[in-house]
């Protein structure tokens, strides 16, 4: 249902605003040395020339932390009282990066896969991902290694890809998106003839060859390999957290008195206690072991179990790692080994 | 080969050292640790001004430490970092040899422990001037307004614990926030969770903090947290005039009592 319209550099602030007389509109925001997705009311305040936000937009649908129900003890036993679905917000994320909304199709995988998950679902329904293509890339990104693309149209309603003149084309691509459009149907202007939107997307060369990959990573499982990385890796949360697609979580109950709520925190396979048993064993033992798990789960269990790839290419964990485990070095190795 | 490979190689075809631990080209131009098994591992080591990450955590992480005796690369934070480690019991004589590279590029191979120590006899201990400005920033507001910074910076908190897991001086094997019966602080990365969690570190740190930033460097959101216990070492210089990391014997200043400690914050 692709409809490619064009959207004026003076509309698009336009847009924004019309958009936020009804719903909550969220972008990228520059705070000091951070940026991060976060409410924004004009144009204005979207951050500009940077490559990719710190942290991914999973948090729109799968929040660091996600209240599930709320209990209350009494002394005939436990209340439960469900989280009320109608309070989930309509939201509209503006400059969604490519790789970020490409990630949201492997998230509804991982969260939709038996049984389907209310909350993930009625947050992902609700938001509309207006992606921007990116006209800039850095080396760590790696999306045309895994099948994406700068300009890739997957996972966003509409994708932006601004053009030399500042202008915008815009893909109008669901139905979402249309809803966008006649918000402001006078913004959008038609076109006639090719844009040419390839000549303003950033080039991210390949930096491996994916065929075969899957099992290339498997044939890795007993080699030395993860020696070295077992070594260097230094076990904290920071490459689940940033990546757009680690879904692992936790469960906590935290209760107060007589009442309390249970909750689904992020987790991670790099943590040690992800794994240890009460008896004290720890099935994954060493960093090597969590360093594995992580490559296995994203390149070979979910393609298995899901049909995706548990990686979109941002390169988000190679940059932020505090010890440069660079996740495209390693495949590339294991590629190149098996 | 640099002097660094050279004595690298030599320690470990001496069998003195099983791993060399130190840094080596990273992504794109970056440096990374480094572990040097063999010659071939030895020659790929390198030194230069890249390499101001503190490497001292390396020493008692659980796929390292049985390696002892290990060797380490040194700038002047992991030798402080080795040294607060011997002065609480965590490294002992004999466990590692220092490779210490001083300001002219020189490599000093410090095999006991009081080797260090004369080597860290000359230096003065310095923050950066980023830190310095910013900490100055914050003497300079009032308590509601740096209340506001860190209750604002803790926002983008996610509990990814890097900062813990960076630190030379967190090697607790149970951290306290992997406690959860009673649970002391909140697991979820929430305002309250995380300030409990960052106070916590800090205060634990306090008297102990080496000053090496590598919490706030290692922090996937930029929040300036080394600031917090930088901070709090100041403060105990001004107070008991004591600096960590620099000797042995040094004592532990906030849990342990001397007659003649000044009581004029009672009161």
């Amino acid at each position: 249902m692709s409809k490619i319209k064009k959207l004026s550099k003076e509309s698009f602030p336009l847009l924004i605003k019309k958009i936020s007389e009804t719903q909550h509109v969220y972008g990228p925001v520059s705070q000091g040395k951070r940026i991060s997705y976060q409410r924004i009311s004009s144009a204005d305040e979207l951050a500009s020339d940077f490559i990719i936000p710190d942290m991914s937009a999973k948090s729109f649908v799968f929040p660091k932390i996600e209240k599930l129900f709320s209990y209350t003890k009494n002394k005939d036993g436990v209340e439960v009282q469900d989280i009320n679905l109608d309070n989930i917000p309509h939201r509209v994320v503006v400059g969604i990066r490519p790789c970020d909304a490409a990630g949201m199709e492997s998230l509804k995988a991982i969260f939709s896969w038996d049984p389907s998950d209310p909350i993930f679902e009625t947050r992902l329904k609700r938001t509309t991902f207006i992606g921007l293509a990116c006209n800039q890339a850095d080396d760590y990104c790696f999306c045309t290694s895994l099948g994406g693309s700068p300009g890739d149209t997957k996972g966003s309603d509409i994708l932006l890809t601004k053009t030399d003149t500042g202008d915008y084309i815009a893909e109008i691509l669901t139905s979402k998106g249309e809803k966008i459009v006649t918000l402001a149907p006078d913004l959008f202007q038609d076109v006639e003839g090719d844009l040419q939107k390839e000549k303003f997307l950033a080039n991210v060369p390949k930096r491996f060859d994916n065929s075969d990959l899957q099992n290339k990573i498997n044939a890795a499982f007993n080699t030395d390999v993860f020696d070295e990385y077992a070594m260097r890796c230094m076990g904290c949360s920071a490459c689940a957290f940033v990546c757009p697609i680690c879904a692992c979580f936790d469960i906590q109950d935290e209760t107060k008195g007589s009442k309390g709520q249970r909750v689904r925190l992020w987790d991670s396979c790099g943590a040690k206690l992800f794994t240890l048993h009460t008896s004290g064993h720890n099935p994954r033992e060493t960093q090597g072991a969590r360093w594995r798990q992580r490559l296995m789960h994203k390149f070979s269990y979910m393609p298995e179990r899901l049909e995706v790839r548990g990686c979109v290419g941002c390169g988000r964990c190679s940059r932020r790692c505090p010890v440069d485990m660079n996740i495209a070095e390693s495949l590339n190795q294991l590629i190149i080994d098996n | 080969m640099g002097a660094i490979n050279e004595i690298a190689a030599r320690l470990l075809e001496t069998g003195e050292a099983k791993v060399v631990i130190g840094y080596g080209e990273g992504s794109f131009g970056s440096v990374r640790p480094a572990f040097a098994r063999n010659q071939e591992e030895a020659e790929k080591l390198i030194y230069d001004k890249r390499c101001t990450q503190n490497l001292a955590m390396y020493v008692y992480k659980k796929e390292i430490s049985p390696l002892r005796k290990l060797a380490i690369v040194a700038n002047v934070s992991t030798l402080r970092g080795i040294i607060r480690l011997a002065s609480e019991n965590q490294i002992k004589n004999g466990d590692i040899i220092t490779l210490y590279i001083n300001e002219l590029g020189e490599v000093i191979e410090c095999k006991a422990l009081s080797e260090i120590e004369i080597c860290l006899a000359e230096i003065t201990p310095e923050i950066k001037p980023e830190d310095k400005e910013l900490i100055d920033k914050l003497d300079a507001m009032t308590p509601q307004e740096r209340w506001n910074f860190w209750i604002s910076e803790m926002e983008s908190c996610i509990k990814c614990y890097a900062c813990r897991q960076a630190c030379p001086l967190c090697y607790c094997t149970q951290c306290a926030v992997e406690v959860n019966q009673p649970q002391w602080i909140p697991v979820a990365a929430n305002t309250s969770g995380n300030l409990e969690w960052h106070i916590t570190r800090a205060m634990h740190l306090s008297g102990r903090c080496v000053e090496c930033g590598q919490c706030g460097e290692a922090c996937p959101v930029n929040i300036p947290i080394h600031l917090l216990p930088i901070k709090l070492a100041e403060e105990i210089k001004n107070i008991y005039g004591t600096v960590s990391g620099m000797k042995i014997q040094e004592s532990n200043t906030l849990s342990t009592f001397k007659p003649d400690d000044k009581e004029n914050f009672i009161g």
